[in-house]
């Protein structure tokens, strides 16, 4: 029971279609677990579910020895478990600072009414968020930025600011769904860094997507490769890129050749 | 930072003192007509801006006002009628018992209104914001009919078509203005606050703003009961401003207006929706003229009845051919904004700092 997240055969059925078939994955704390597979393997598939947004058809999830599946994402997101999306959704239209500070509303015990007439406690709580948010914006290099639209931010900051705001709900376990697509080189290299900076610093246990190979094998200490909704291996990188039915599934003929 | 902060809030204290002034003098040289106006101005200022928090701010496209308004003002005037008076109005079948013999004063008449607009509007809740998009704006479409159905069927409680006559015309401009006021205050602190930030990172992308912790079904809740309680009171007012309510007079028309004045002044813009509504409220009636008999040269035309409605709808074409985003778009007017482009800046910031 010493498992942050401990999830059992979860199988997502979509009508006759099963995109998820009996995902088994336990994470201890302070892991950084890689999901990685083909297009259309259930992996985003299995994320929703995790996060709340799937009500799985079958299994359990428990975080932290708590049985959380289908509870609602904002409940899930309240218990410890934030993401990224693998298509960027940040509130375009707001400012950087902003966007961050979404993240603490669900911790604002000071009633509507209370914030409409600034009484003390209301005060309170917005200024330490306002702090909060400014010292988190700063440690990802986004502070210059804070008073800039989310939506004219570059892409790779865009990503970078999905990342801050996830961690702005200060989660015990973070899904990111493909951090590094789209960036260059020099961007995904910056990337690893901030990953490994933010999971020592904030005690995270991290969950990725990603199809960057360089990427997966250079920070992932586990992996776990789907195929049309199935496990087909679990490992060590070094185990994983040597396991015959991932080149097969994964990597496709062409590098048998 | 601090000191901006209070510059700025004795700036809007001072304008309100100005605005109360100003309606003073209009209260004491205005005609009877022109007081109409300004009242009718300030009650559309309320709709429009509590409309705005659910259409704009958060972003759920609704249509349900002309239902709150009809709760409000039935409400209200029910409240004020005296027992005598209830009894000669309801000749077909009397009126139910405790409405019989209730009678408030009209301040409290206005907060019963509120509050009975904003519980059901509560309720009503739980129901529409199953559904999003252009779902939610069908359904809440079909209870503003279901509210002026009842209106016109529940004899015993609103004399059914006959409507309420006969009311006092309490509401004058300091009722009207005064509670203008208050729904701006209270609805531009909302959005500035946590909560109002929920309310547009709901708008912005429902599904983000879940997986950051927001409960996006109560954010909508709280705009929607917050919106239905200001029309509500909003409702009360232009029951006593008119003095007859029927249930003819809260179609889908006055919910069409004011989508109107949101969508005009800029989805999203408390200024744009106070802006807006009083060019509707004033615009309507300078308009006027186009109705009139003219003489061009030798030309004679003859008055149009509804020519205004031609003109404005022109006007309307044009705003959305070239200001799509209405006249503010999403911004707000501020007191920094005003005060950086005036040329007696560097006298207040000077001040200021």
């Amino acid at each position: 029971m010493s498992d942050l997240l401990s999830v059992t055969q979860l199988t997502m059925e979509f009508g006759g279609l099963t995109a998820v078939n009996e995902f088994s994955l336990e994470l201890r704390p302070g892991e950084l677990v890689g999901l990685i597979g083909p297009n259309g393997a259930g992996k985003t598939t299995a994320f929703n579910m995790i996060t709340g947004n799937l009500v799985p058809t079958r299994g359990k999830i428990l975080l932290a020895g708590r049985l959380i599946n289908g509870q609602k994402p904002h409940r899930i997101t309240a218990q410890g478990i934030a993401r990224t999306f693998q298509n960027i959704r940040l509130f375009t239209d707001l400012t950087v600072l902003e966007n961050v500070l979404v993240s603490f509303h669900f911790r604002v015990r000071s009633s509507f009414l209370s914030a409409v007439f600034g009484l003390p406690r209301y005060r309170r709580e917005a200024r330490t968020a306002l702090e909060t948010c400014r010292l988190l914006l700063a440690e990802m290099g986004l502070g210059h930025l804070a008073g800039e639209k989310a939506g004219s931010l570059p892409y790779g900051q865009q990503r970078r600011l999905e990342i801050a705001r996830a961690l702005a709900t200060r989660p015990k376990l973070i899904l990111l769904d493909e951090p590094a697509a789209g960036m260059n080189p020099a961007e995904t290299e910056s990337l690893m860094e901030l990953i490994i900076k933010i999971r020592r610093e904030y005690g995270l246990t991290v969950l990725l997507i990603e199809h960057d190979m360089t990427f997966v094998m250079g920070i992932c200490e586990r992996l776990k490769v789907l195929d049309y909704g199935h496990t087909i291996a679990e490992g060590t990188p070094q185990e994983i890129q040597n396991n015959e039915r991932v080149i097969q599934a994964y990597l496709g003929e062409r590098h048998r050749a | 930072m601090e000191g901006g902060r209070l510059r700025n809030q004795l700036l809007t204290l001072a304008s309100v003192g100005i605005l109360f002034a100003l309606l003073y003098l209009a209260s004491r040289y205005l005609s009877d007509y022109q007081v109409r106006i300004l009242n009718n101005g300030a009650i559309f200022i309320t709709l429009a801006v509590s409309y705005n928090l659910i259409n704009g701010i958060t972003g759920q496209f609704s249509l349900e006002p002309n239902a709150f308004v009809a709760i409000g003002a039935y409400t209200s005037a029910l409240l004020t009628l005296s027992p005598a008076e209830k009894e000669i109005s309801f000749i077909i079948e009397p009126i139910i018992w405790p409405l019989s013999v209730i009678q408030v004063s009209f301040v409290w008449s206005l907060v019963a209104a509120g509050i009975v607009t904003a519980f059901l509007g509560f309720l009503m809740g739980f129901p529409v914001f199953r559904v999003r998009g252009d779902y939610l704006a069908i359904v809440t479409l079909g209870f503003g009919e279901v509210v002026r159905s009842v209106a016109n069927n529940l004899q015993r409680v609103t004399n059914g078509p006959l409507g309420l006559k006969a009311l006092h015309n309490y509401t004058n401009l300091w009722w009207a203005w005064g509670f203008a006021v208050i729904a701006i205050f209270f609805i531009v602190r909302l959005v500035a606050s946590s909560y109002g930030l929920a309310m547009k990172a709901v708008r912005e992308d429902e599904v983000a703003a879940e997986a950051m912790g927001i409960n996006a079904f109560r954010t909508k809740l709280l705009a929607f009961t917050t919106s239905a309680f200001f029309e509500g009171v909003a409702g009360g007012l232009l029951a006593h401003l008119i003095t007859t309510i029927s249930p003819t007079l809260f179609t889908f028309f006055l919910t069409f207006n004011l989508l109107i004045i949101i969508v005009a002044g800029g989805l999203g813009s408390t200024t744009g929706s106070v802006i807006a509504a009083l060019l509707f409220a004033f615009g309507g009636e300078w308009l006027r003229v186009v109705e009139e008999p003219m003489s061009i040269g030798s030309l004679q035309i003859p008055g149009i009845p509804g020519m205004r409605m031609v003109v404005f709808s022109i006007a309307l074409i044009l705003l959305m051919i070239f200001a799509r985003h209405g006249i503010m778009g999403r911004r707000e007017f501020s007191w920094d904004w005003l005060l950086e482009r005036s040329p007696v800046s560097r006298v207040f910031r000077g001040g200021g700092k």
